[in-house]
């Protein structure tokens, strides 16, 4: 068809196809140029720290640049027996040099990662590597502790041979790779971090739901009554989602203390004993509660937006056609609430399952989460991979979660007060 | 909410039930940020209501706290809020800047992949703040910006520019184009156009984001624990310490004073929501 008409031209002779497509792709360039300085900033500083982030937590090269010759000479060793003179005489080289550069502590730091014992027994070899004398190191070292003379500490140390590994993810899931390569758990009484994940499954579960079933009635209330009503009320949700997270969080930690109010209030209706006032703080209850009421807005705010949108008319037709108030609640308005169902609850539960501040300071050890953890072994610990690795586990989750907003909501739906 | 006349009694029930648990669950919200101040006007060095509080004796309140905040010698408050005012307002500078930018290009029909950019661009928001940390420390620690200033102001506009270039985009799908196009056919130049017709009109969400980014900043204290050193406390850290060290009746007096500034801002914020909502004429 398009062949046979005659090709129109602009006043410049040029086929109007053709310029128009000029102006389209100038004015894409144009949008472009507009989203370039903020999208560039955002890779450079932050998408490419996380592609880091995945770096490190696989980067296994330090052991391997520590000790090349060992590892070198290990090559040949088949790992079921102790090693040959050839394998202690370049370990012996590799820790005079680490020892002269003073860096046989991050050895054995390292090496502590991979098993437990390390220290001691590297600390005892620097002392008495002063008086070796050369040649027969294997017997030399074995001397040094009885551990140097354990096969299983040298099927650690040849573990760490490869530059990249996947031990901090096994890590992160009470697992590891056995002598024999295999993965296995971790003992029962060592398993930590799968009982964190699951707490912070549940706790964000929970924190979810508590808020949705107080977000619901009070978004509906706030939808339903008069303007200048609902204005004043708006309030009670807006002022605590402006406050400081520090500020809410500390008057939780006056309100739940042993001498707090709300312990008073038990003891004042007679729910408990003066004497025997319950620990609200520094366990569960305490992350349950202040994390419930933190997050409490975030579930308010979509299911408000979503139910201003209903027309109360539904609910009279539906009482009309002979539905009693439940019937035609149940049938006519709770599933136009859905779609503010489902941003709520996934808004909360994301903004949950990362949660850092508020279990940290009234969590106590018992109402920690994954966040705690990875905290802790950026600040303390100083294993930067292994909270990279634990990161970047829980950023899976996160992104998983947040396709399902995708999906259900849209990204470019998010409302915000 | 009157009930009509006729309501059956267990509805009538059911009704005030639901007003009950309502004002049960505003109280929930509301009441814990009150606790905080009576007690900073505490004359004693505890943190619960003393016999004295109870009775309203005038003597058991006193301005020693907020007195404390601002000429305790030992306390680092004076320090934290000049830092803190610096850090957000640069940072709130920049956030809004990149973003409304950012949010003209992205609400133009020519942009392409605009799904992936606007994901990539509001990442920050949805991805959890400790790993946002992680990263950015990674990244600040490398550039050599750690425990400086600029650094901190660096993580707080990545931080808050997701704010802005929802606020703005969102303000722009009401924008009617062909007042910027009117303006270019009287020969108006595209600077020119966006100072004198574009900004008045999206000014309301400009600002409400820059609110936003403002508040992040202010508030933010997971991704400053990682970057900063003595010299750049904010305020949020200094109360992380107080908290996790001993409560002390000096950091409600803190609390109270952001408090009353949350509450500025909220006012702020409602104001221009509705001066919005009437410029792009969707009032109710």
């Amino acid at each position: 068809m398009s062949s046979e008409t005659k090709q129109i031209l602009t006043t410049d002779g040029i086929p109007l196809e053709v310029s128009l497509k000029k102006a389209e792709r100038r004015n894409k360039i144009k949008a472009l140029m507009l989203v370039a300085p903020l999208l560039l900033f955002i890779i450079i500083t932050y998408v490419f720290p996380i592609g880091d982030m995945l770096m490190r937590s696989v980067d296994d090269k330090m052991v391997t640049e520590m000790l090349p010759k060992t590892f070198k000479a290990m090559e040949k060793w088949d790992g079921k027996e102790l090693p040959e003179e050839e394998v202690f005489a370049a370990f012996h080289s590799d820790f005079i040099k680490l020892v002269e550069e003073k860096r046989e502590g991050k050895l054995s730091t390292q090496l502590n990662y991979t098993k437990n014992g390390f220290k001691s027994i590297i600390k005892k070899l620097r002392r008495k590597s002063k008086s070796f004398e050369e040649g027969n190191y294997k017997e030399q070292i074995m001397a040094v502790h009885k551990r140097w003379a354990n096969v299983e500490y040298w099927q650690a140390i040849k573990r760490r041979a490869p530059a990249y590994t996947g031990q901090k993810y096994l890590k992160g899931i009470d697992m590891f790779k056995n002598e024999n390569g295999e993965i296995v758990n971790v003992p029962e009484d060592r398993r930590i971090h799968r009982v964190l994940w699951l707490r912070t499954l549940e706790i964000a579960f929970f924190v979810t739901l508590f808020c949705f079933l107080m977000a619901y009635p009070i978004a509906h209330l706030l939808a339903t009554l008069p303007m200048k009503y609902s204005n004043l009320l708006m309030i009670c949700v807006l002022l605590p989602f402006w406050t400081s997270l520090l500020v809410r969080t500390a008057s939780w930690m006056i309100l739940l203390q042993q001498q707090g109010l709300v312990n008073d209030f038990f003891v004042g209706i007679g729910l408990v004993a003066d004497d025997n006032r319950p620990e609200m703080m520094f366990n569960k209850t305490g992350s349950y509660v202040a994390m419930t009421q933190i997050l409490l807005p975030f579930m308010v705010l979509p299911l408000y937006s979503v139910m201003k949108t209903i027309s109360p008319s539904l609910m009279r037709a539906g009482k009309s056609l002979g539905g009693t108030p439940f019937i035609a609640f149940w049938k006519v308005y709770f599933p136009l609430t859905i779609p503010g169902i489902g941003a709520g609850c996934l808004l909360v539960f994301i903004l949950a399952i990362g949660y850092y501040i508020t279990p940290a300071l009234v969590g106590g050890a018992s109402g920690t989460l994954i966040s705690n953890q990875i905290a802790f072994h950026m600040k303390s610990t100083l294993d930067w991979s292994f909270a990279s690795a634990m990161g970047l586990m829980l950023l899976t989750g996160v992104l998983a979660i947040y396709w399902v907003y995708n999906k259900l909501v849209g990204i470019d739906n998010i409302k915000l007060g | 909410m009157a009930l009509p006349k006729y309501t059956e009694p267990h509805y009538r029930i059911w009704h005030y039930v639901y007003l009950t648990v309502c004002a049960a669950v505003f109280f929930f919200l509301i009441a814990p940020l009150f606790v905080i101040f009576p007690l900073s006007f505490n004359a004693e060095e505890f943190l619960v209501f003393s016999d004295g509080m109870k009775s309203l004796d005038p003597d058991a309140f006193s301005l020693r706290w907020y007195k404390d905040m601002i000429y305790g010698t030992k306390n680092p408050w004076g320090l934290a809020t000049k830092n803190s005012f610096i850090i957000a307002t640069f940072a709130t500078i920049g956030s809004v800047i990149l973003g409304t930018v950012a949010a003209l290009g992205l609400s133009s029909r020519h942009m392409p992949y605009k799904g992936l950019i606007m994901a990539v661009l509001i990442s920050p928001m949805i991805v959890p703040l400790i790993i946002s940390g992680v990263a950015i420390f990674f990244f600040m620690a490398k550039a050599g910006l750690a425990a400086t200033h600029l650094g901190i102001i660096l993580a707080h506009i990545i931080l808050g520019t997701p704010f802005v270039v929802i606020t703005v985009t969102a303000t722009l799908s009401g924008f009617d184009h062909s007042v910027t196009r009117a303006a270019a056919s009287l020969g108006s130049n595209p600077v020119n156009t966006f100072m004198k017709i574009t900004l008045p009109l999206i000014l309301p969400g400009v600002i409400s984001g820059g609110l936003f980014a403002f508040v992040t900043s202010f508030d933010e204290v997971v991704v400053v624990l990682f970057l900063a050193g003595l010299e750049n406390t904010t305020i949020p850290i200094q109360m992380w310490t107080g908290l996790r060290e001993q409560l002390s009746p000096t950091i409600l007096a803190v609390a109270t004073c952001l408090i009353i500034l949350s509450t500025l801002i909220l006012v702020t914020a409602e104001l221009l929501r509705r001066r919005s909502e009437r410029l792009r004429g969707i009032n109710r």
